[in-house]
C-alpha cells in the first residue's frame, strides 16, 4: 500500500524527488513524465542490498517471533519496511535499539521542528552524496510538510540551517577540526541562533546520518523501489542494471568473475582465518611476557595513525559528484583529509580525558533528555554484540578483534586510548580490511563491491554487516566526542 | 578569594589554621590526596604530578614528581592516594593501566618504588588500606580488582565480576530442580576446557571455573559458569569504577561498577563477592564509607543521584537519596558531621556540594570558586570538618572553607499553599520572610488569622533555623455554615425534567432560601429571557428583583459575609495566636513571638471575595443596567423597594476588574474602606435598574439571542468567582441555547471541576446526574469507565471473566432461571433470601401468582 503512494509521490512530484540524484538513467527523469498511460515501476531485482545476494537475507515472512516484532516496529514507525532494516535485521538485537533511537530523534519529542529533523538528515547524507537516504528523507519531508523551495539547496532554507552547513562539513570530513568557535557561531547568531538543545538535538542527527550513509554504502544497500534508482520503467528485457553501477564496478556482470576468483583463493582465505585467530591466541598468551616500552607505545598509535591515510585505494582522485545532490552542500571540494598530510598538526584527542560514558552521555542526556540513554545502549549493543564465531569457527572469543576494529576507527579519527597496545591492530587487520574500513569511514561513496569482497572473504555476510555495525557505531562516537567536547568547551 | 576568614582548629596537638585560597596549577588535575599531617597535598592528573604543602595564607610547591626527559604514560594519572599511615607512601593509578607507588623517602629525584603492570586497561582507581601498610588496591577498566602486596612484586589477588557470576549460578541451580544436573555440569565442564585460551577472564579465573565445574560435577550440584555462557555478553566484564576499604571492617572492601552494581568483597575471599546489588541505573562513578558509622556507604553515579546505604542490614538497604543536577563524580563524607557529604560532578556544573543527606532537596553549602569541573576533593584532616580541597579540570586547586561556603537555603524562600475543601487557606512560609512582610505591611495581620506556628524539628545542626517556618491557616468563620450552601444547593437544584421556566423558578426559590440573592435573581432572569413572557409572574419577579441588591456571592459563605456587614469597621476582632520565631544560633532553642494576627470574618483571608465586595460586578448587571434608563425607568415606578431593607454592600459602579485596581483594594485593611461610596452610591443606582429588567425585556421582544452574549459572559463570571456550580447548573438547564457560545473546553473544565468538587462533598447522586446530563464526550465518559462487575461462579466460585453465564473452569452454566430452566443471559434477578432467581420478566409474573421461590425450596420469596 505504502508502495503504491510513494510512486504516486514520485509521479506528481518528480522534479522534488528524481532532481535530487545523479543517477538519471535508471530512474524516472523529467522526459518520463511527457509519456502517457500509467507507469508501473518494477523493481530492479537486487534484494536490499546490492553486494549481499538475495537469497542470503532474510526473506520477509520467513522471520521470527522477535524479527516480525521488529518489522512491525519499524513498519509503524517509518510506514514502510526499507531495505536498510533488512540488511540490519541480521543482528535483531541491534536493530531493536537502532529503530528505537530513530524513531526518537525523528518522530518524538524533541526541540527541532519535524522538517528540520528531516531536512537536517538530507544535509547529512548529501554529504556523502548518498542519494538512498536523501531520497527517503525528501519524501519525509514533505510529507511533514517541509517546505519544497528548500530542496532546491541549502541556500533557500532558512539562514539558522544555512548556519548549519559548516558544522554539518567539518563534522563529516574533519571533526577534530571542531573548535568551540564554530558552536558559539551557531548559538550566537542574533535571530538565527541556536539554542544548545537544538544544538545537540542537530548534531546526534548530523552524526546518525552521517554514519548511516556509511552503512549504505558500505553494505551496498539498493534504493528502495519508490525512490530514483529502485525501479525502472523499461521491460524488464531491456536491461536489468543500473548504468551507474558499472562506473562504480558494482554491475551484475561483475558477479562471474568475483566468484570464480572466489574460487580459486578459497584455500587461501581459510588460511587467512586461521591466520587471524592464530594471531589472536599469540597475542592473548605473549601478552603478559612482552612488555613494549612507552615511546614503542607512543610510536605505535603515531605509526597508526600515520599508516591509516595512506590505506586509500589507489583510485584517489576527486571525482566530482553529482550535480543535483550537490547543492545541499555548496563546498564539494571539502573532503576527508588526514591529519598531518598538509602539515596542520592535530593534537590527540585523549579517550581518558573526555569519553562518551562519563562526559558525552552526561551532556547529551542533560541536553536532550532520554537520548543520551538510548544512544548509550547502542554502542554498547554494537561494541558488546558477539555471537562468539569467526567464520566457521564457534565459540572464539572475538572481543580483541572488535576493540581492534573500534580504535583503529578512532585512531584515523586521532582519538587515542592510552591503555590499548595499537600494535595490535596491524596484526590483526590485513590491508584490505583496512582499506575497506577507511573507505567505508571516510569516503563511503568509493566503496566497490570489489572492496567489499576482497576482504575476509571467509567471512559470512552476517559477519560482514557486523563489522558495518562497529564500523557506523565507532564513527558516530567518534563524531559525537569532537563535536560534544566543542560544545562543553563552549559551556565552560 | 576576597572572603578572607581565617580558621584554627586544633586538633590532637597539631593545629589546623588557613583561609580560602587557591593557586594554579600548570594542569588539569585529575585527583587529588591530602598527607596524613594535613599539611600536603598531592595533586595528579595526566601532565601533572606536584606536592604542595598547604600553608596559612598559600600553597607552596613542594616537589615535582614527574621528573624525566621523557614522561610516559606511566605517570599519566587517573588517580592518586596517599597513605594514611605512611607519610612517604603514595600510590598512582595510570591510566595506560599501569599502578605505581612512590617512595617519598628515597634519596634520588626520581621517587618511583615500584610499578605494577597486571591490570590491561586503564587504572580507574588505587586504594590503600587505612590500617594495614603495605595492602594496596586497584581497580580497573578491564573489570578487574586487584590487591597488592607491596612487600611483593606482584599481585596477591585478583578479583573479578565473573568470579561471582560463578556463585550466582551456584546458588540458583541448588535451588532449581536437580534433574539434569549432571549433564549441566558436564556441559560446563566441556565449555571451561574449550576456551582455555579465552583473553578476557585471565588464567587465574579459568582455574576456579575449572575447579568450580569439577566440584559441581562431582557434587551433583551443577556450577555453570553464567559469565561465560549467556552468549553476547560472554567474556565482557564490566569496568570497575571505584573501589574503597571499608574504614572499621579490617576486611571488606567495596567495588562500584560501570554497569551499576556495587559489591562487597572479603579481602581473603577472592572467588565470591560477600555481597552485591543494583545500585544506580548506570556507571556508578564513585564510593565512600562512613569514617564512623559502620557499614554506610555513600554512592554517586552516573544518573545524578547520590544514595546511602546501610550495609549492616541482611539486604542493603537504601536510607538516604541526594538528587544532583549532574552526573556525581566524587563523593565524600564530612569529618565529624554524621549526615554530611560533598560531592562534585563530572560535569556541566562546576560547583562543589555539601549535602545534608536527611535534607536532600537543597545542598547545605557550595563552593562555587572553580570555572572547570572539579574533579577531586578531599576534606583536609580527618577531624576537622570546615577544610575542603579540591582540584579541578581548570588547572587549580583549591582550599575551601566551610565559612565561606554559600548556602542556597538563605536564598530560597520556601512557601506552601492549600486551600480545604471548606474554604481554609494554609500557608507556610520562612518565619523570617513572613516577619519582614508584615513589618512593612503593618496591616497583614487583619487578613490572617494564625491557628498556630509549626516548627519543623531542625536535622542539620548549623542550618537549624533555616528551616523553621511560620504555618498560618485562614479558616472561615466557625459556624458561618462554610460551604453549607454549597451542598443545599447541589441536592435541591432541578436540572432536568421539567419544562424550563419552572426549572428556573424552582432554582431561584432554591437559591433565595439559602439566602443567595444574586444567584436567585439570575436564575429569574434566565427565565425571562428565555421563557415566553406570559408565564412570568409578577409577584415573583419583584421579590426576587428586591433581593436582588445585595451583595454577590463569592465562593464562601457569602450569607454571613451580609449579615456581619454592618459591624464592619468596628468589630475586628483581635485574635491571639502564636508563633515561634527562632533565630539561627542552635542553641536558642525556642523564642516565642507573638504575632498578632487580627481576624475579620468578611475577607477571610482572601483576595476574591474583598476584590469582588468592592464593586466589581458581572458584565452582565453592567450591561443589564446601561440597558434600562431608555425603557424601564419610567414604566415600573411600583417597584422600589426601601433601600434599608438591605445593607447594599456593592456599588454597581462602572469598574473594569482592572489588576491595579484589584491590588490597590485588596490591599485595604478592610473592606469597609469603601463604605461610604456604597452609602452615596447605592441608593441612587441599584434599586431601579434593577427592577426594571423584566418589563424591558417584555416590551421589546429582543430574541433570546440577544442575550446569549450576555449569560455567556455571566457564566463565565460566576464560573472566575469560583461558583461553578452556577455556571454548570445554567449550562445544564440551557443546554443548546447557550452551548455553542462557549467553547469545548472551558465547558469541560466547569463540568470537571464542579464533578470533582461535589465528589469531595461526597455528592455522589449529584455528580451522576450532571455527569449523566452534560454534553461533553469527555465527561459523559466518566460514567462509562469501570462499569463491569464480574459475579461469581454458583459451582467452584471463582470469578467468571469472559461472559457471565458460563463458567470457563466448569464449564456449566452458572445462572439458570428458576422458572424456565434456560440460561440468563440478561438482566438476573434473585431472591437475597435463597438466592435462587432467573429472568427478570418471568420472576415478576411468577411471584404475581405464588409468593413461594419458583425453585421450590419452599422460601417466601418477595420482590419489590
Amino acid at each position: 500500500m505504502r508502495l503504491a503512494t510513494a510512486a504516486n509521490e514520485a509521479y506528481t512530484a518528480p522534479l522534488a524527488v528524481s532532481e535530487l540524484l545523479g543517477c538519471k538513467q535508471c530512474g524516472g527523469g523529467p522526459d518520463h513524465d511527457e509519456e502517457l498511460g500509467i507507469r508501473i515501476p518494477r523493481p530492479l531485482g537486487q534484494g536490499p542490498s546490492r553486494f549481499i545476494p538475495e537469497k542470503e537475507i532474510l526473506q520477509v515472512g520467513s522471520e521470527d517471533a522477535q524479527m516480525h516484532a521488529l518489522f512491525a516496529d519499524s513498519f509503524a514507525a517509518l510506514g514502510r519496511l526499507d531495505n536498510i532494516t533488512l540488511v540490519m535485521v541480521f543482528h535483531p538485537q541491534y536493530l531493536e535499539s537502532f529503530l528505537k533511537t530513530q524513531h526518537y530523534l525523528l518522530q518524538m519529542d524533541g526541540p527541532l521542528p519535524l522538517h528540520y529533523r528531516h531536512y537536517i538528515g538530507i544535509m547529512a547524507a548529501a554529504r556523502h552524496q548518498c542519494s538512498y537516504l536523501v531520497n527517503l528523507h525528501v519524501n519525509d519531508f514533505l510529507h511533514v510538510g517541509g517546505d519544497p523551495k528548500w530542496l532546491n539547496g541549502l541556500e533557500n532554507a532558512p539562514q539558522k540551517l544555512q548556519n548549519l552547513g559548516e558544522l554539518n562539513k567539518v563534522l563529516a570530513h574533519r571533526p577534530w577540526l571542531i573548535t568551540k568557535e564554530h558552536i558559539e557561531g551557531l548559538l550566537k547568531a542574533e535571530e538565527h541562533s541556536w539554542s544548545l538543545a537544538e544544538l545537540v538535538h542537530a548534531v546526534v542527527l548530523l552524526t546518525h546520518y552521517h554514519s548511516l550513509a556509511s552503512f549504505t554504502f558500505g553494505c551496498g544497500i539498493s534504493p528502495e523501489i519508490h525512490c530514483d534508482g529502485g525501479h525502472t520503467f523499461r521491460p524488464p528485457s531491456v536491461s536489468n542494471y543500473c548504468i551507474c553501477d558499472i562506473t562504480n564496478g558494482n554491475h551484475s556482470v561483475d558477479e562471474m568473475p568475483v566468484n570464480s576468483a572466489e574460487n580459486v583463493s578459497v584455500s587461501d582465505s581459510f588460511f587467512e582465518v586461521e591466520a587471524l585467530m592464530e594471531k589472536m591466541r599469540q597475542l592473548q598468551e605473549c601478552r603478559d611476557e612482552e612488555e613494549a616500552s612507552q615511546e614503542e607505545m607512543a610510536s605505535r598509535f603515531e605509526i597508526e595513525k600515520r599508516e591509516s591515510m595512506f590505506v586509500f585505494s589507489s583510485d584517489d582522485d576527486e571525482v566530482t559528484p553529482a550535480r543535483d545532490v550537490s547543492r545541499h552542500f555548496e563546498d564539494t571540494s571539502y573532503g576527508y583529509k588526514d591529519f598531518s598530510r598538509h602539515g596542520m598538526h592535530v593534537p590527540t584527542f585523549r579517550v581518558q580525558d573526555y569519553c562518551w560514558e562519563d562526559h558525552g552521555y552526561s551532556l547529551v542526556n542533560r541536553l536532550y533528555p532520554d537520548v543520551g540513554q538510548l544512544i548509550d545502549e547502542k554502542f554498547h549493543i554494537a561494541y558488546n554484540l558477539t555471537y562468539n564465531t569467526m567464520a566457521m569457527h564457534k565459540d572464539v572469543d572475538t572481543s580483541m578483534l572488535r576493540r581492534a576494529i573500534w580504535n583503529y576507527i578512532h585512531c584515523m579519527f586521532g582519538i587515542r586510548y592510552d591503555d590499548y597496545d595499537y600494535g595490535e591492530i596491524n596484526q590483526l587487520l590485513d590491508r584490505s580490511f583496512k582499506v575497506y574500513i577507511k573507505t567505508v569511514v571516510c569516503t563511503p561513496e568509493k566503496v566497490t563491491k570489489r572492496m567489499y569482497e576482497s576482504f575476509w572473504r571467509q567471512f559470512k555476510h552476517s559477519e560482514k554487516v557486523h563489522v558495518n555495525l562497529l564500523l557506523i557505531e565507532a564513527r558516530m562516537q567518534a563524531e559525537l566526542l569532537y563535536a560534544l567536547r566543542a560544545i562543553t568547551r563552549y559551556m565552560t | 578569594m576576597e572572603k578572607m576568614s581565617r580558621v584554627t582548629t586544633a586538633l590532637g596537638g597539631s593545629v589546623l589554621t588557613g583561609r580560602t585560597m587557591h593557586c594554579h596549577l600548570d594542569a588539569p588535575a585529575n585527583a587529588i590526596s591530602v598527607c596524613r599531617d594535613a599539611a600536603q597535598v598531592v595533586v595528579a592528573g595526566r601532565s601533572i604530578f606536584k606536592i604542595y604543602a598547604i600553608e596559612e595564607e598559600q600553597f607552596v610547591e613542594k616537589l615535582n614528581l614527574r621528573v624525566g626527559r621523557k614522561p610516559s604514560l606511566n605517570l599519566s594519572c587517573a588517580d592518586v592516594v596517599w597513605h594514611q599511615m605512611d607519610e612517604n607512601l603514595l600510590a598512582t593509578a595510570a591510566t595506560n593501566g599501569v599502578v605505581v607507588t612512590w617512595n617519598l623517602g628515597r634519596p634520588s629525584r626520581n621517587k618511583q618504588d615500584q610499578l605494577f603492570t597486571e591490570h590491561k586497561r586503564t587504572v580507574n582507581k588505587v586504594c590503600f588500606h587505612p590500617t594495614e601498610a603495605h595492602v594496596l588496591l586497584s581497580g580497573s577498566q578491564d573489570g578487574f580488582m586487584k590487591c597488592f602486596d607491596l612487600r611483593r612484586k606482584d599481585s596477591v589477588s585478583t578479583f573479578s565480576v565473573l568470579s561471582c557470576c560463578i556463585l550466582r549460578m551456584h546458588h540458583s541451580f541448588a535451588q532449581g530442580p536437580m534433574q539434569d544436573a549432571e549433564s549441566r555440569a558436564n556441559e560446563a565442564w566441556e565449555y571451561v576446557l574449550k576456551t582455555t585460551w579465552r583473553p578476557a577472564p585471565g588464567p587465574r579465573l579459568l582455574w576456579r571455573l575449572r575447579v568450580a565445574a569439577f566440584l559441581g560435577r562431582s557434587w551433583g550440584c551443577p556450577v555453570y559458569p553464567l559469565g561465560l555462557c549467556s552468549g553476547p555478553q560472554a567474556g565482557q566484564s564490566e569496568s570497575v569504577r571505584d573501589v574503597q576499604f571499608s574504614i572499621r571492617d579490617y576486611f571488606t572492601f567495596a567495588s562500584t561498577f560501570e554497569n551499576g552494581n556495587v559489591q562487597l568483597w572479603d579481602i581473603r575471599r577472592p572467588d565470591r563477592c560477600e555481597r552485591m546489588f543494583t545500585a544506580h541505573n548506570g556507571p556508578v562513578f564513585c564510593c565512600d564509607w562512613h569514617p564512623e558509622d559502620r557499614g554506610w556507604l555513600a554512592t554517586g553515579g552516573r544518573d545524578k543521584m547520590v544514595k546511602v546505604w546501610d550495609m549492616t542490614t541482611h539486604r542493603a538497604k537504601e536510607m538516604h537519596c541526594v538528587q544532583t543536577i549532574a552526573s556525581v563524580a566524587r563523593v565524600k563524607w564530612r569529618p565529624e558531621c554524621r549526615h554530611h557529604l560533598a560531592t562534585c560532578s563530572m560535569m556541566v556544573d562546576h560547583n562543589i556540594y555539601v549535602w545534608d543527606v536527611r535534607r536532600p532537596f537543597v545542598p547545605a553549602a557550595m563552593f562555587e570558586e572553580h570555572r572547570d569541573v572539579t574533579t577531586g576533593i578531599a576534606w583536609r584532616h580527618p577531624h576537622d570538618p570546615s577544610f575542603l580541597l579540591s582540584g579541578s579540570k581548570d588547572s587549580s586547586l583549591c582550599q575551601h572553607l566551610f565559612r565561606d561556603a554559600s548556602q542556597p537555603v538563605e536564598r530560597a524562600n520556601p512557601e506552601g499553599l492549600c486551600y480545604g475543601l471548606f474554604g481554609d487557606l494554609a500557608f507556610a512560609a520562612k518565619e523570617s520572610l513572613v516577619a519582614a512582610e508584615s513589618g512593612r505591611k503593618p496591616y497583614t495581620g487583619d487578613r490572617r488569622h494564625p491557628i498556630f506556628f509549626k516548627r519543623k524539628l531542625d536535622p542539620a545542626e548549623p542550618f537549624a533555623g533555616l528551616a523553621s517556618s511560620a504555618l498560618s491557616v485562614f479558616e472561615t468563620e466557625p459556624g458561618g455554615g462554610g460551604m453549607r450552601w454549597f451542598v443545599d444547593t447541589a441536592e435541591r437544584y432541578a436540572l432536568a425534567g421539567r419544562p424550563l421556566a419552572e426549572l428556573c423558578d424552582h432554582n431561584a426559590k432554591v437559591a433565595r432560601e439559602l439566602g443567595r440573592n444574586q444567584v436567585a435573581q439570575t436564575w429569574t432572569m434566565l427565565r425571562i429571557i428565555y421563557c415566553s413572557p406570559g408565564l412570568v409572574p409578577t409577584a415573583n419577579l419583584n421579590h426576587s428583583v428586591g433581593k436582588g441588591g445585595s451583595c454577590g456571592l463569592p465562593l464562601m459563605n457569602s450569607f454571613n459575609l451580609k449579615d456581619m456587614a454592618p459591624g464592619l469597621g468596628s468589630e475586628a476582632r483581635l485574635d491571639r495566636s502564636k508563633g515561634d520565631a527562632r533565630s539561627d544560633t542552635v542553641l536558642l532553642d525556642s523564642s516565642a513571638t507573638l504575632i498578632t494576627n487580627e481576624d475579620n470574618e468578611e475577607t477571610e483571608g482572601s483576595d476574591v471575595p474583598a476584590d469582588y465586595l468592592l464593586g466589581d460586578v458581572e458584565g452582565e448587571e453592567d450591561e443589564l443596567y446601561l440597558l434600562d434608563p431608555e425603557h424601564a425607568h419610567p414604566e415600573e415606578p411600583e417597584c422600589v423597594l426601601p433601600q434599608e431593607a438591605f445593607p447594599l454592600r456593592h456599588e454597581i459602579v462602572d469598574t473594569p476588574p482592572g489588576p491595579e485596581h484589584l491590588q490597590d483594594k485588596a490591599d485595604s485593611p478592610h473592606v469597609s474602606g469603601s463604605e461610604a461610596d456604597v452609602a452615596s452610591l447605592a441608593p441612587v443606582d441599584s434599586c431601579f435598574s434593577l427592577l426594571s429588567v423584566s418589563h424591558a425585556l417584555y416590551d421589546s421582544r429582543l430574541p433570546p439571542d440577544f442575550f446569549s452574549v450576555l449569560v455567556r459572559d455571566m457564566l463565565h463570571f460566576y464560573a472566575e468567582q469560583g461558583d461553578v456550580q452556577m455556571a454548570v447548573s445554567v449550562l445544564i438547564i440551557l443546554g443548546e441555547r447557550v452551548r455553542k457560545d462557549i467553547d469545548e473546553q472551558t465547558q469541560e473544565h466547569w463540568y470537571t471541576s464542579y464533578i470533582d468538587l461535589l465528589q469531595r462533598f461526597r455528592l455522589w447522586n449529584v455528580s451522576n446526574e450532571v455527569v449523566k446530563l452534560s454534553t461533553s464526550r469527555a465527561v459523559s465518559c466518566l460514567n462509562q469507565a469501570s462499569t463491569t462487575l464480574h459475579v461469581n461462579c454458583s459451582h467452584c466460585k471463582r470469578p467468571m471473566s469472559s461472559r457471565g453465564w458460563v463458567c470457563d473452569r466448569c464449564h456449566r452454566c452458572a445462572s439458570m432461571c428458576a422458572v424456565c430452566h434456560h440460561v440468563v443471559k440478561g438482566l438476573f434477578v434473585w431472591c437475597q433470601g435463597c438466592s435462587h432467581g432467573g429472568h427478570l420478566q418471568h420472576i415478576m409474573k411468577w411471584l404475581e401468582g405464588s409468593s413461594h421461590c419458583p425453585a421450590g425450596c419452599g422460601h417466601l420469596c418477595e420482590y419489590s
